[in-house]
């Protein structure tokens, strides 16, 4: 490429920038300024110095990386009009219901009914608590959903290196001394110290296949508010393909978050290949660090399409990582359920709790599992090292 | 003072003189690096463990001819860590013997007491006090969030201020290397205020070359039968696929045992060099003749 005047270049930057912004990086103008400056240090003569001076100036990720050279493939790649890259289609929203007007009138309700700011909101939930949100009507999911939206899922905490002031515990020297200078070197009053404690990670893992549709939003809810309370939180979806709508979920009004959520998870309603799924999610992110020591939820029917055996192998290796596996199988609120499904027979094993999902109640369950210490290890015999 | 970025006046320059301190870099992250010098802004490399992230800083030490400062991140790293911490006990000992002196000049006692000579300074003071320097953060995605904000601060004006001295300025800011293993998402506004790049394992010819740098005495055979196995290793969906660094330790092991090839049954017993699980052994185990079958 022949580069004449630098405002050409500049628009050429520019243009490129945007070309990269929509095929889905985002590029601040700060960063378009920082790879004209690189491409001035670097002489701005070939194509390599483009090249390299966006590549270092605009990608932040490997994702990026692979993103940007197959933007610059298709804009300098010769064509004076380059085909238009693949630009994300929003997803139809299939599955995410915003939560209703507030004001509407739930389903159900016959005429002559007090409306429901008359209705003792207790009662209200009382009858919601316990049904399963797969036969509740769109009013009343949304309902359920406000109540899942503010309830306050912990983690356990663990102890970390850091050192913080305590009331009792070992002398803290260096406190001490400092005391002691401000008392011209008295040993007047003894600074004690312990360690920190901090919260473990949650990750959720939410099945999103065909077999889950009527739980996962009530799960990927329960997920939000666990990233407001919780700001390590990481949250993936399952299907046909690993998603990670961490970043999506960030957004603090929850209709918001999950429409975003919702429109990064391309698999809603497919298939599951559960085994396959942890496994990418285990080696991309969880042996890496995001499930060690962490406490994981799944949130599956365990209907595995693929090999059971896979599944097996990966959960244990999962159980290897994390510190606790909760595992949120909706069909466990019915009569009569058992876990006899293949997936969920290979998984067990490995699964330290076993929570249903599929109501209001059951959500409110897994809050309080979730914030157990140690859950059923606690004086299991079955201790684990520190993470 | 010495400008540690006009010594170098092109990437191909730069990747020369890293290749003479032993260290072979690409043309990107030789590119990457270069701008990093002349931009002034710190480079931010990630990539799998052992692709030679932390040695690039100490090869740039070298070829700028300046200290190495290491600030290694853990989780829970703070401040009193990386910038500075008084000494305490140092500064008790003067009270008494000032006590014992006999010094009645508090004022003056006490503006002592925060001199200079009781600061000791952490990595990241040190770094800016040194000029030039190279200050290697390493593993940045092992701290918390809240060191990251802290070390972007410190990164964005290169300056510390302490409130019983004053305010340090770098003369000359030193070249910031920042690595992260990818065990968790740096905050974007880190990233942004740094050079990126992403160190990829290396092809064949740069891996036998690298090993023969490292590893002088090596035979080209042994570098080439070892690189060609840690390939297939790369793509045999390994729990903890090996990087540049186990290809070096695995050649290093062969050549302790007195080999100039690798054959099955030397792989079989040095295995251990390269990979790090028990289920990845097991399984490599069961197809040695392949991994060490000539292409």
């Amino acid at each position: 490429m022949n580069v004449p005047a630098s405002e050409q270049v500049t628009a050429q930057v520019v243009g490129f920038a945007r070309r990269l912004a929509a095929a889905g990086t985002p590029v601040p103008p700060t960063r378009v300024h920082a790879m004209l400056a690189a491409l001035d240090v670097l002489g701005g003569g070939s194509l390599r110095s483009v090249y390299w001076s966006g590549r270092v100036t605009l990608c932040a990720s490997p994702e990026d990386v692979e993103r940007y050279d197959r933007v610059f493939a298709a804009y300098f790649g010769g064509q004076r009009t380059p085909p238009p890259t693949t630009v994300r289609v929003p997803p139809v929203q299939r599955l995410v219901a915003l939560p209703a007007d507030p004001a509407a009138e739930p389903d159900g309700r016959r005429d002559g009914d007090p409306p429901p700011e008359l209705l003792a909101t207790a009662s209200r939930v009382e009858v919601l608590r316990h049904r399963d949100v797969a036969t509740l009507s769109d009013a009343d999911r949304a309902e359920v959903h406000r109540y899942v939206s503010a309830l306050l899922p912990a983690a356990p905490d663990r102890r970390t290196r850091r050192q913080r002031p305590a009331a009792s515990g070992p002398v803290d020297a260096r406190r001490t001394v400092r005391r002691m200078l401000r008392h011209g070197g008295e040993p007047v009053e003894l600074r004690r110290h312990g360690h920190a404690r901090r919260y473990r990670r949650l990750v959720f893992l939410v099945d999103v296949s065909g077999s889950m549709a009527p739980y996962a939003e009530t799960l990927l809810r329960f997920a939000h508010a666990a990233c407001r309370t919780r700001p390590g939180t990481e949250v993936f979806t399952v299907g046909t393909r690993l998603t990670r709508i961490t970043r999506e979920l960030r957004g603090r009004e929850p209709g918001t978050a999950l429409a975003a959520a919702s429109a990064a998870i391309a698999d809603w309603s497919g298939g599951t290949r559960l085994g396959e799924e942890l496994k990418e999610f285990l080696d991309r992110w969880g042996q890496r660090g995001t499930a060690r020591g962490a406490v994981v939820v799944i949130g599956s029917d365990g209907w595995e399409r693929g090999d059971p055996t896979l599944l097996g192998e990966q959960m244990s290796r999962l159980s290897r990582l994390a510190r606790r596996i909760v595992w949120v199988n909706p069909h466990r609120g019915q009569a009569g359920y058992a876990p006899a499904t293949g997936g969920m027979q290979a998984a067990l094993p490995h699964v330290d709790r076993l929570v249903a999902g599929h109501s209001l109640g059951a959500m409110e369950e897994l809050a309080r599992v979730l914030d157990e210490h140690d859950g059923r290890r606690r004086g299991g015999g079955h201790a684990r090292g520190d993470a | 003072m010495v400008d540690t970025s006009g010594a170098v006046s092109s990437p191909g320059e730069l990747a020369e003189r890293l290749d003479a301190a032993g260290y072979l870099a690409d043309e990107g992250l030789a590119t990457a690096a270069f701008l990093a010098l002349r931009m002034g802004r710190p480079l931010f490399v990630e990539g799998e463990a052992g692709v030679g992230k932390t040695s690039l800083a100490q090869a740039l030490a070298q070829v700028l001819d300046a200290p190495l400062i290491r600030l290694q991140c853990y989780e829970g790293v703070d401040a009193a860590q990386a910038l500075y911490d008084w000494d305490f006990p140092r500064q008790l000992l003067h009270l008494r013997a000032a006590e014992a002196a006999g010094v009645t000049d508090v004022d003056q006692l006490e503006h002592e007491l925060y001199d200079r000579r009781f600061l000791l300074a952490r990595p990241l003071l040190q770094a800016l006090e040194t000029s030039p320097s190279v200050l290697l953060v390493d593993e940045v995605d092992r701290a918390d969030d809240e060191f990251e904000a802290f070390l972007l601060e410190v990164l964005s004006d290169f300056t510390i201020s302490i409130p019983e001295i004053g305010t340090v300025r770098a003369q000359t800011p030193p070249v910031v290397v920042v690595t992260s293993n990818r065990t968790r998402e740096v905050h974007d506004a880190l990233k942004r205020r740094c050079l990126y790049h992403w160190l990829a394992h290396p092809t064949f010819e740069r891996e036998v070359a690298v090993i023969r740098r490292r590893l002088p005495g090596v035979g080209e055979r042994l570098a080439g039968d070892v690189a060609r196995a840690v390939q297939r290793l790369r793509g045999a969906d390994l729990l903890k696929p090996p990087g540049l660094a186990e290809s070096i330790d695995w050649v290093a092991a062969l050549t302790e045992l007195g080999a100039t090839e690798l054959d099955t049954e030397l792989a079989a017993r040095t295995l251990g060099a390269v990979l790090k699980y028990q289920e990845d052994t097991e399984r490599v185990l069961g197809e040695v003749t392949e991994l060490v079958g000539r292409a």
